[in-house]
């Protein structure tokens, strides 16, 4: 009897192994989000055709082993009755066993390897984008040999707290949504320049089959050529500090024309920028401004209310450098610390954000300095090279 | 393979409290250190650290001269068999393979950054056009010059290895052959071949470390060349500083090897104790070789 | 002097000592088996509580239980427990019980240094958990610590994981030495290298890795440590030196530590299926050669977890290649498994259930290993939750199952009482679902892009976390079963003969149940058992 309830049990075993994985085979056909995307590029597509020969394979191969396990299973069992045969080798089949495992291998190895020699093969680039990991948020620079042209952005998540911390309903495209997306032209061969100012990043969009660690001190190089318009979302891949879940990769690509008025305009932006460090700011000007930098690009560390989250990140109410000389508050936002999470801020942000966050910060919270900053001065700390 | 004659008589010992006593001793010593360190470098000021690790440092040396005095009374009393021996031979053995593989960790990252890592941040070779970050740097080895100068000033000068390096070299080599010497006088139960050997032996190992010692202190004062010098002083002190370390430790396993000898220990069958030490001196010898030639004469 | 010779005399025939001093002190290997089997089944407790706490945060979107920073340590915790608290020290557990009486030694080679390797463990990782109250925090790069995040950028604390790191190798090398030592020196007069049962060949294997690479671990903790403290400039450009740098020293290691907690397995695997088969082992020699094919190859592939870092063309094929390559001996290994089975006499007593889902679902975890190993699709695979699925599917139901065989199968002899079948039983199906239901949807997150390390996700990723966290809460609880089984087994129970299983070959079985303190101390003459 109780032989019998086992006899059942294997059944259902075996049975649930197959259908397992006959249903995902189906499964991981049709629905894309329990499968890898096919993509827009033709890199991605091979990337999608190469996964799927190699698990279809997989599970061929699944099936002729596990089907003999389970044929011997139900077979050769002591409760059948069944005697022990006396063989325990064989030469000619561990041979071929040996063998048939290689020649499988070979054919998976050629497409794998005329893939990846695709992917290696850069070519002559159209654009090329400095893509620049930080904690935690990713700038881009348009290269341009005329610098004073040169696009260049942070691009942050936008979902706001609230939805994080299950206050407030969460939106479409929650964690995956930014201020400033990469915008890219289609049909045009795009080279990412990766690198990192802090720890290691990685940056990663699925629809590209485009993955590179940005690492710090080192440039590695990517590329893609997006053959349909849409919106592309990726997430920075590589564990880099409290906020790795939080610095996704939003790429706009459209057609060339819309993609030339965005640049022109955004080269408009940064003349405009240019100009207004060079104009004297009132107080109230330079606390507006401010609060909104803070909030944008130091609050994650500095937390709202500006206590910091000790002993990893500083106070700045009431203590310190913020309630210190001047020079010194605006150094560290400028130059920031080494080996600390605070960076660089003179490569994010221009001089009158961080004239402008500096005055913020020394005169709220209950800090009181009543001084302020005027953006030529930074751009004077700038230019000295301090 | 062993033999049924050899196999009767392992000797098993009794339950013993030296283990727990080194895990205590070891533990307290790193912890010791650790405090050390992390008080050091929040500045703050407390003996804390210092004291958890004096504690466990002596706790750690007391119990493993009291685990080797044992292991030396259980030897002379005819505790064990050949089989037993061997144990500790093969112990050793692995011991010092295990030595070669910290080593190599060393070595390979040398080996990777000289042949690889100095070129790309170049902006040359097959890790993409990093040279873009660092437009002041050229590549070149010895890295007189870092890529961020500011954060890590690089040398003036790095070590030649035809002054001191070489002196250095003759000294271990010639260690080498005065140890083996004094085992061949173990063999022929010639005592005073032993002392004498075993002696010289020593003395080459402590001037080793003076002169490596005067080594260091030209690096820092004259050269510039510290272990935050960039990636060249990294490697020159750690693989050198290592490799020192290992000398000392040498340098006082043939020290103790020089006591069990005066007080008449050893004879031709049974040496093992002064053999696993020379063994390790050869040991450090031969790394020390390749010291020299990929540290100081490939490298400098 | 006189001492220790009268110590001698007294030593074959005294058991041990009374009370806690017994496991304290003692030289047995009987003893520190069974002290490195509960330490390591207290971590996987303590590693599993992690794994909970991960999961019921995965549970949904959104933060509810833990922060970010504290999420981070949680899974930097949780995988170094995992792998050097609780599947290390269980082989090594394994390893003291069982190799002195399979080759006919009377104990480990060097018993005193053995007890040493034990002790050092406790002190280890109480430093290490010690962390999580520490200012700053307990480490949080993942268990992978990748340098900078682990040097310029980390809490503290990282001073006392770096010694703590530097602890566990000290402890497991030297228990390498004894089990290596103890094979070769120690056989029964007359067991040839090609005679020992295949657990002993395994773990000799793994001893020969352990030794070669921890160093390699110790050396790369080294350098962490003098960039954090000494201004070193191994892994800073600034300075000439190369965050990858760390990696491939990193992996150098990692890799073969994959196969450390898998060979073992293996030989837990070869011994169980003949047993329950009532049927020789199929292939024994080349078994053998598999073992040593794998440890070899586990050398030359370590380039295989940094696909995405930028390695030139010729190095990533050459790893590609070489990393496929391991697929070969491994199912040299199924297949002689299953050949084993094939037309034997089977019956499905626990352990044998444990061992054939260990096979089928270590099979499914190198499949997706070998999917990883393809480059490009590595890239789109890599650090996303399909690579968690692969290594969960080899760790989980490869190692940790066979471990629970090895606890089922040489439990009598341990105990020399039989466990409660039908709770091993009820035990293994829970475990078997939860298993499945845990990390098979796992596969899925990961291929729609998931990625790992991350405390919250968008929303396409819902369903099946959810579905994942409740097999994970399902195991998870059916593991209290078997702390359950055990103890009472321990307590007693139906009396267990020496052969235990009717199919069981070796020389541990001709030994009483419960094995006696002392065994072999004379060497044994019949060899004909002495493999299966
Ligand atoms: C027990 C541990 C274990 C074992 C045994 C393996 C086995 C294998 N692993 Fe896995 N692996 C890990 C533990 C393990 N791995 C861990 C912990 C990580 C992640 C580390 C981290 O980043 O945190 C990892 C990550 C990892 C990666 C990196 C992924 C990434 O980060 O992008 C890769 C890539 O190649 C890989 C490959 C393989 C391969 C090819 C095998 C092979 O050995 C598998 C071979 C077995 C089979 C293939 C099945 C049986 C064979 C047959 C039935 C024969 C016929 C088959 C064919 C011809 C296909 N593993
Ligand atoms: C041998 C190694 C091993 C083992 C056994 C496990 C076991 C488990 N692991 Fe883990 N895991 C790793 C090795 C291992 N893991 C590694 C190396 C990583 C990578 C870390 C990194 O990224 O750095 C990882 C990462 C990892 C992640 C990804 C985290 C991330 O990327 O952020 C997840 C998520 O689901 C996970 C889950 C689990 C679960 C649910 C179990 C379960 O099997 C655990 C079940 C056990 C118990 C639950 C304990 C026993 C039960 C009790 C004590 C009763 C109380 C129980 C309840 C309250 C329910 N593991
Ligand atoms: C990624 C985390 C992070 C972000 C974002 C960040 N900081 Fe900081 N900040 C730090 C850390 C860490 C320190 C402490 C550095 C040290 O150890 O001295 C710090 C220190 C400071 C200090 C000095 C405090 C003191 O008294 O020593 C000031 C001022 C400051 N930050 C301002 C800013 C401003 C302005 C911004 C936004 C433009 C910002 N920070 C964004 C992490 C951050
Ligand atoms: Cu940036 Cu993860
Ligand atoms: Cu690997």
């Amino acid at each position: 009897m109780y032989r019998a309830k086992q006899c059942k049990w294997l059944m259902t075993l075996s049975a649930l192994l197959f259908s397992s994985l006959f249903f995902s085979n189906l499964a991981l056909a049709g629905w894309s989000d329990v499968n890898m995307t096919q993509g827009v590029t033709e890199i991605s597509r091979e990337v999608y055709d190469l996964h799927m020969f190699m698990f279809a394979v997989c599970v061929l191969i699944g099936i002729v082993v596990f089907g003999v396990m389970i044929v011997s299973m139900l077979l050769h069992r002591k409760s059948l009755g069944a005697q022990p045969a006396n063989f325990h080798e064989h030469t000619g089949l561990e041979i071929f066993w040996t063998i048939v495992p290689i020649v499988i291998l070979v054919v998976l190895a050629i497409p794998a390897t005329s893939t990846l020699r695709a992917m290696y093969d850069a070519g002559d680039s159209d654009i090329d984008i400095e893509v620049r990991g930080f904690q935690w948020k990713w700038q881009y620079t348009y290269l341009n040999d005329n610098p004073g042209e040169e696009v260049k952005f942070i691009s942050a998540l936008k979902t706001p707290q609230e939805e994080i911390h299950n206050q407030a309903n969460k939106r479409e495209h929650y964690l995956l949504d930014v201020d400033n997306p990469l915008v890219i032209p289609i049909n045009k061969r795009i080279r990412f320049l990766i690198t990192s100012n802090d720890v290691i990043h990685a940056f990663w969009v699925p629809a590209f089959a485009v993955k590179k660690d940005a690492i710090p001190g080192f440039v590695h190089e990517s590329w893609a050529v997006v053959e349909e318009p849409g919106i592309y979302r990726g997430q920075c891949a590589e564990l880099c500090g409290k906020d790795h879940g939080f610095m996704p990769i939003v790429v706009r690509a459209v057609p060339q024309d819309e993609y030339d008025t965005w640049l022109a305009e955004k080269q408009e932006e940064a003349r405009q920028v240019y100009e207004t460090v060079g104009k004297q700011w009132t107080m109230a000007e330079l606390m507006e401004t401010g609060e909104q930098v803070y909030n944008q690009t130091c609050l994650t560390c500095h937390q709202a209310n500006g206590q910091g989250i000790p002993p990893a990140f500083p106070s700045l109410v009431g203590q310190g450098l913020t309630v210190g000389p001047i020079e010194n508050h605006i150094d560290i936002v400028l130059n920031g610390k080494s080996g600390t999470a605070m960076q660089a801020f003179g490569a994010q942000l221009n001089p009158a954000q961080i004239a402008a966050v500096v005055t913020y910060e020394r005169n709220t919270w209950g800090n009181a300095m009543g001084d302020m900053v005027q953006p030529s001065k930074v751009n004077e700390m700038i230019q000295s090279g301090q | 393979m062993p033999s049924e004659d050899t196999y009767e008589s392992y000797y098993v010992p009794h339950n013993s409290m030296l283990p727990i006593f080194a895990s205590l001793g070891i533990f307290l010593t790193v912890y010791g250190v650790g405090n050390m360190l992390n008080e050091a470098k929040a500045g703050i000021d407390s003996s804390f650290g210092m004291l958890v690790f004096l504690t466990g440092g002596l706790l750690l040396g007391g119990t493993l001269f009291a685990w080797f005095s044992k292991v030396i009374a259980e030897n002379h009393a005819k505790m064990y068999s050949d089989q037993m021996n061997r144990s500790y031979v093969w112990g050793m053995s692995w011991f010092i393979f295990s030595e070669v593989m910290f080593f190599s960790a060393f070595f390979g990252a040398l080996f990777y950054v000289r042949m690889f890592v100095v070129d790309w941040i170049g902006g040359e070779g097959d890790r993409g056009p990093s040279g873009m970050l660092w437009p002041d740097y050229t590549p070149a080895w010895p890295m007189l010059e870092t890529p961020d100068p500011s954060r890590f000033p690089g040398p003036h000068e790095v070590m030649s290895p035809w002054g001191l390096p070489l002196i250095n070299t003759v000294l271990l080599v010639t260690s080498s052959f005065t140890v083996t010497i004094a085992h061949h006088g173990i063999k022929e139960g010639n005592r005073q071949k032993l002392n004498l050997w075993l002696a010289l032996t020593i003395a080459l190992g402590v001037v080793f470390l003076f002169v490596q010692a005067y080594e260091y202190y030209h690096a820092y004062t004259e050269l510039g060349l510290t272990l935050s010098s960039g990636i060249y002083g990294t490697t020159f002190f750690m693989l050198t500083g290592f490799h020192g370390a290992h000398v000392t430790l040498g340098t006082f396993m043939l020290a103790v090897m020089m006591g069990r000898a005066l007080k008449g220990h050893f004879d031709a069958e049974d040496c093992f104790g002064f053999e696993a030490a020379a063994w390790y001196w050869h040991f450090v010898d031969v790394v020390w070789l390749g010291l020299f030639i990929f540290v100081y004469v490939l490298g400098g | 002097m006189s001492a220790v010779i009268e110590e001698h005399h007294d030593d074959h025939h005294h058991g041990p000592d009374k009370g806690i001093l017994r496991w304290v002190f003692t030289t047995n290997h009987k003893d520190i088996g069974t002290l490195y089997l509960w330490f390591s089944f207290l971590m996987f407790l303590t590693g599993g509580c992690m794994a909970m706490v991960i999961r019921a945060e995965l549970f949904q979107p959104g933060l509810q239980i833990v922060q970010p920073e504290f999420f981070n340590q949680m899974t930097t915790m949780h995988g170094l427990i995992m792998v050097f608290g609780a599947v290390m020290p269980a082989f090594v557990g394994l390893a003291n019980w069982l190799v002195p009486m399979m080759i006919g030694a009377p104990d480990m080679a060097l018993p005193r240094m053995n007890n040493y390797s034990f002790w050092i463990l406790p002190f280890a990782f109480s430093m290490m958990l010690s962390s999580l109250f520490m200012e700053g925090g307990a480490p949080n790069f993942g268990w992978t610590f990748y340098a900078p995040l682990s040097t310029e950028y980390a809490p503290p604390s990282v001073t006392f994981f770096i010694f703590a790191v530097h602890l566990m190798g000290i402890s497991s090398i030297m228990g390498s030495i004894n089990v290596v030592v103890t094979i070769l020196n120690l056989r029964a007069p007359g067991m040839r290298l090609m005679q020992m049962p295949l657990f002993v060949w395994t773990w000799l294997i793994t001893a020969y890795l352990l030794i070669a690479v921890m160093p390699v671990l110790a050396g790369v903790v080294t350098m962490m440590l003098m960039d954090i403290h000494f201004g070193t400039a191994f892994f800073s450009a600034g300075g000439g030196g190369d965050p990858v740098l760390f990696q491939h020293v990193f992996w150098f290691f990692g890799h073969p530590e994959v196969y450390i907690m898998i060979l073992p397995a293996f030989g837990v695997v070869s011994a169980i299926i003949p047993t329950f088969a009532r049927k020789r082992l199929f292939g024994y020699d080349s078994m053998v050669y598999a073992t040593a094919s794998i440890a070899f190859l586990s050398f030359i592939v370590w380039a295989h977890h940094m696909f995405t870092v930028g390695i030139p063309i010729a190095g990533e094929l050459y790893f590609m290649y070489a990393t496929m390559l391991i697929a070969v001996p491994t199912g040299v290994k199924v297949f002689n498994w299953v050949a084993t089975m094939w037309r034997g006499s089977m019956s499905f007593e626990t352990p044998m259930l444990f061992a054939i889902a260990f096979v089928i679902l270590f099979t499914i975890g190198g499949f997706s290993g070998l999917m990883l190993a393809i480059v490009p699709a590595d890239f789109q695979y890599h650090d996303t939750y399909f690579v968690v699925a692969h290594f969960h599917y080899v760790l989980v139901p490869g190692s940790v199952f066979s471990i629970m065989a090895a606890a089922y199968y040489w439990l009598p002899k341990w105990t020399g009482n039989m466990y409660d079948e039908s709770l091993g039983k009820t035990h293994f199906w829970l475990s078997f679902i939860g298993v499945n239901v845990t990390f098979f949807p796992q596969h899925f997150v990961g291929l729609a892009g998931m990625p790992r390390r991350i405390p919250d996700y968008a929303l396409q990723f819902a369903d099946y976390n959810m579905i994942s966290s409740m097999g994970a809460f399902l195991f998870g609880f059916s593991q209290l079963l078997f702390l359950f089984i055990v103890i009472k087994c321990i307590r007693g129970g139906k009396k267990a003969t020496s052969q235990v299983w009717e199919g069981a070959h070796g020389l541990e079985w001709t030994i009483p149940s419960p094995a006696p303190y002392h065994t072999f101390s004379t060497p044994p003459e019949d060899l004909r058992e002495a493999h299966g």
